[in-house]
This record gives structure tokens, sequence and C-alpha cells, in this order.
């Protein structure tokens, strides 16, 4: 026999079903590092796996306070923080002035595409005992190497933004009388910023790799500094904090562009 | 100075080439329109009568040939377009793409302002105004390029198959939007379609284009007065005839460029 049931009631438990459902998908997003962790140091404390290279993610941390509290940690990060974002600025900046001009003038396009073509594949950081040379051991050098290596896919992914601008907006454009000035800031800069945006995501990754590296190289400081003087003293746990503080730094970062791209983009 | 023509089209041909190949869109053309008419072109798809806006709106040069477009005010523009649905600028607000034009012209503020909430509350997309495209319906795209041309008040408005893509309902209630809005203004209208019930609705008089390459082989005066109704086109029985000379010609065009 069917029993009779109210319609309204029927679909809430249902709605509530789904919220359950809901909390418990974003717990498990939450748990999984969590239980990354957890593994981790179960192995590493009863020995399955050898804790001289993989120390228990406790004794991690308490390096890392024990760093924090020394005052080393928060000079490394500073320092390589402050490289890197004066490095992405001067990477970013240029990258989407020369990509929006490449974009809008055919002739600026086909002269400076070829140069950006070849020199493109050579990795910033083989250039690094030239840009060393020519820019001393100083901060500058390195920022000049993460400048570098930023500015690729940015600009080209900023060419590929304004190429992308469909036809009947620059009709529409021309046809309302839109001088240079208002095209360039009106049509080609919005209508390019999405595709742009990836390209700075894409440079942000790029520059956390090369800072480490650059670091590793020619750097008296810097987290990665950190990484490779603990890698070669075997303090291992040092090194680890190292790491995780540069995935954790990724992770941030990519964060806030992603809300930059939000407040950049409301028409997406 | 009202019996010249607001504009006047002669001899207006355009020829696209191509790795040896021309193609002649259209050919010829001559024609003449009086101040405060509506005037729609009617072709086979590829007439060239898209060409043939184009020209007019300054997006495309003309081969050869000459039009003028008499001016009536300095500071009036000489014509604005009405685009497709998707002419909408995506990353501008409903209320900026309707102050497109006259930002573009750097009018002072309070003027743009008020013009602009004038169409929007004209279109019904005063609740809009702060809204992004994406949000918005075809027929509300399509507003906004309405409010967009009318604002920035040209001497001409063109109209590239602004309600092509709408469907059916949506299409008659623009069409009688569009026709109150006009009758306000009583701008100069050309207007492009391939429908021709959108053509006998709207307009005084019908072109019609024949195939590639285009000219215009004929003319179908609609003295039907004004305000207009939809039903009444439809119950009249001498617009039905007219409708089925377009069909006829349109028919002939189309099988024509076939052979």
């Amino acid at each position: 026999m069917k029993e009779k049931h109210n319609p309204v009631e029927t679909e809430k438990l249902e709605w509530r079903k789904k919220q359950r459902k809901n909390r418990a998908k974003t717990w498990l997003t939450i748990f999984s590092p969590l239980f990354l962790l957890l593994i981790w140091e179960l192995l590493s404390q009863s020995g399955l796996i050898d804790a001289r290279f993989f120390p228990p993610p406790t004794a991690i941390i308490s390096t890392f306070i024990g760093l924090l509290i020394s005052g080393e940690l928060i000079s490394h990060i500073s320092i390589s923080l402050f490289r890197i974002l004066s490095g992405f600025l001067l990477g970013v900046i240029p990258a989407v002035i020369i990509g929006l001009f490449m974009g809008l003038y055919a002739p600026v396009r086909h002269f400076i595409s070829p140069i950006i073509m070849t020199l493109m594949p050579i990795p910033t950081l083989a250039l690094l005992p030239i840009i060393l040379i020519i820019f001393g051991i100083g901060e500058t050098s390195k920022i000049v190497t993460i400048a570098g290596s930023v500015f690729f896919p940015v600009v080209i992914n900023t060419v590929a933004g304004v190429i992308s601008i469909e036809s009947i907006h620059l009709d529409v454009a021309k046809n309302y009388g839109a001088d240079k000035k208002n095209f360039f800031f009106k049509i080609a800069l919005p209508g390019a910023l999405p595709v742009m945006m990836e390209g700075i995501q894409m440079g942000q990754a790029i520059a956390l790799l090369t800072i480490v590296a650059a670091e590793m190289m020619g750097a008296r400081s810097g987290i990665g500094y950190l990484i490779w003087t603990s890698y070669s003293a075997f303090l291992l746990k040092e090194m680890f904090v190292g790491l995780i503080l540069i995935s954790f730094f990724g992770y941030i970062f990519s964060l806030i562009l992603r809300g930059l791209q939000k407040k950049l983009l409301p028409w997406r | 100075m009202s019996d010249q023509p607001k504009i006047s089209i002669r001899e207006l041909t355009k020829v696209f080439y191509k790795k040896q190949n021309s193609v002649t869109a259209i050919e010829q053309i001559s024609l003449d329109i009086k101040e405060g008419e509506f005037v729609c072109l009617v072709g086979p798809s590829g007439c060239g009568k898209t060409t043939l806006l184009r020209i007019l709106a300054g997006l495309e040069m003309q081969s050869s040939g000459e039009f003028i477009i008499q001016k009536s005010n300095e500071n009036r523009p000489e014509q604005s377009m009405v685009f497709q649905e998707k002419g909408v600028l995506p990353w501008l607000t409903v209320e900026e793409n309707v102050a497109f034009g006259l930002n573009m012209r750097r009018l002072p503020k309070s003027l743009v302002k008020e013009r602009t909430d004038y169409y929007l509350t004209k279109t019904g997309l005063s609740k809009f105004a702060k809204m992004y495209p994406k949000e918005l319906s075809g027929g509300m795209k399509q507003r906004v390029s309405i409010a967009r041309a009318f604002a920035n008040d040209p001497e001409i408005l063109l109209m590239d198959e602004p309600f092509g893509a709408l469907d059916e309902q949506n299409k008659y209630i623009l069409q009688e939007e569009l026709l109150n809005i006009w009758s306000e203004t009583k701008k100069t209208v050309l207007f492009i379609t391939h429908s021709i019930d959108e053509a006998l609705y709207l307009s005084d008089r019908v072109l019609l284009m024949s195939a590639q390459p285009g000219k215009i082989l004929n003319e179908i005066k609609i003295n039907v007065p004004r305000p207009r109704r939809l039903e009444d086109i439809r119950s009249n029985p001498e617009m039905a005839s007219k409708f089925l000379d377009i069909w006829r010609h349109l028919q002939v065009e189309v099988q024509g460029s076939r052979s």
C-alpha cells in the first residue's frame, strides 16, 4: 500500500540528502592532504620508509617552528617573495604592453614574433651565467631571471587574446568611432584579458620554478638557497620545510590570481 | 532641402579579389532614400546586401562609385549600425553598451547619462542596466544593440538582420518595439533582412536584390498607414499578394544562382 506523502516534505528530504552529500565531498577534499600526511607519518615512524630521507611530518613541523622562531625562515621567505614579486611584475607589464601592440598592429607582430619565437625555447636558467655577468650577483640578476621566464607565456597569450577578439566587436568599435586610445583600452585590453590571464597564471607557476633554481645556483638567501644548502648538509627536515613552503606559496598565488580573475572579468 | 535624398548611392560596386579570383559582390547600385524613410533590403543570401550596408557603415571600402549621406547637424554622426546579436560588447554592462557611441564621441557625462537612461527606459532595459550581456536573453541583447544605435542619434540607422537569430515571438515583439521607437525619431533606416514578413511589416519601401553580383532589381512600396500592427499586414490581401511577388522573385533568384 502506498503512503500518502506531502510533496514538499518529500522534496525537502531529498534536498537535505543532497546537502549532506555535498558536505561529505567538501570533507573529502580537506581530508585528502591530511590523509597523505598521516600515511607518511605512520610509514616514517614505523620505519617502513627511511626516516632519514622522509622525516615524519611532525618532525618537519617542529623544524619549521624552530626555524620560524630563530627568524632565519622569515628572512628567506621575505627575500624570495620580494624577488618573485618584482620579477613577476617586471616580466608581466612589458609583456602585456608589447603583446597588445603586437596583437593590434600586424607589422609590429610580424617583426617581433620571430624574435620571440627564437628566444623563447632558451631556458632563462641557461642564461643565468650571462645574467650574472651582466647584472652581478645582487638582487637584480634574480629579478631579471624571473622576469625573463615570465615574459614569454604572458606575451604570447596576450597576442592570442587580442587576435581572439571577435571581428564583430572590432566592427562595433569602428562604427561607433572609437579612437586609438579607446580602441586600446575599451576593446583590445578587456577583449584580450581572459586569454591574457591564463598566460599570467602560467607565468606565476614558472616564476616559482625559476626562483628556486636561480637561488640554488647564485644566491646566499631565499627559499631555494635554503633547500639547496640543507640538502648539501644532509639536513633533510630543513629541506622539506623549503619544499613545502614552495608548494604553499604556489597554492596561495594561484588562489590570489583566481580571485583577481573573478574581479577583473565579472562579465565572463 | 527636404526634396534632397537623405542617402544617395551612385553606381556603387564592390569587387573582392583573392588569388587571381575576383568576385563581384555588388554591381553598379544606384539608389536614393528619402529623409525619414524606412527601407528594407531583401535578397537571397550571399547577394551582397551586407556588403552594401558595410560600405555605408564605413567598415568596407567600395571599389568604385560613391554615396552621400546628407548631414543636418555638424555634431551628429553620419550613421550608426544595429549589429546582429553578438555585436553587444560582453565586457561592458548594458548601460555602458548603450552609452558606448556617446562615450566614444566624448560627450559630457550628464548628456550621456540622460540619453542612455532615456533609451534604457524606452527599451525596457532599466532594470538590467548594471548587468552584463551574458545574463541577458537574445531578445534583451538585441534591445541593447537598438538602444545603443538610437542613443547615438545618428543621421541614419543601418540594421544588419538584427532579429535574424531570434525566435518567432520575440521577433514580432522587437519589431513592434522598433517601430515604436522609430516613430518618435523618424530616422532614416536601411534595414537588411531575409524575412519577407519583416520587410512588409516594417518598411515604406522594399528593395529586391538579385543574386550575386547584387543589383537592385525592383522596389515595392508599402502604403499601409502607420502606426501599423502585425495583424494589419497579415489580414491585408494586397500585402498577401506582395508577399507572393517577393517570394517568387527570391525563388527565381535562388534557382538562377544555382544553375
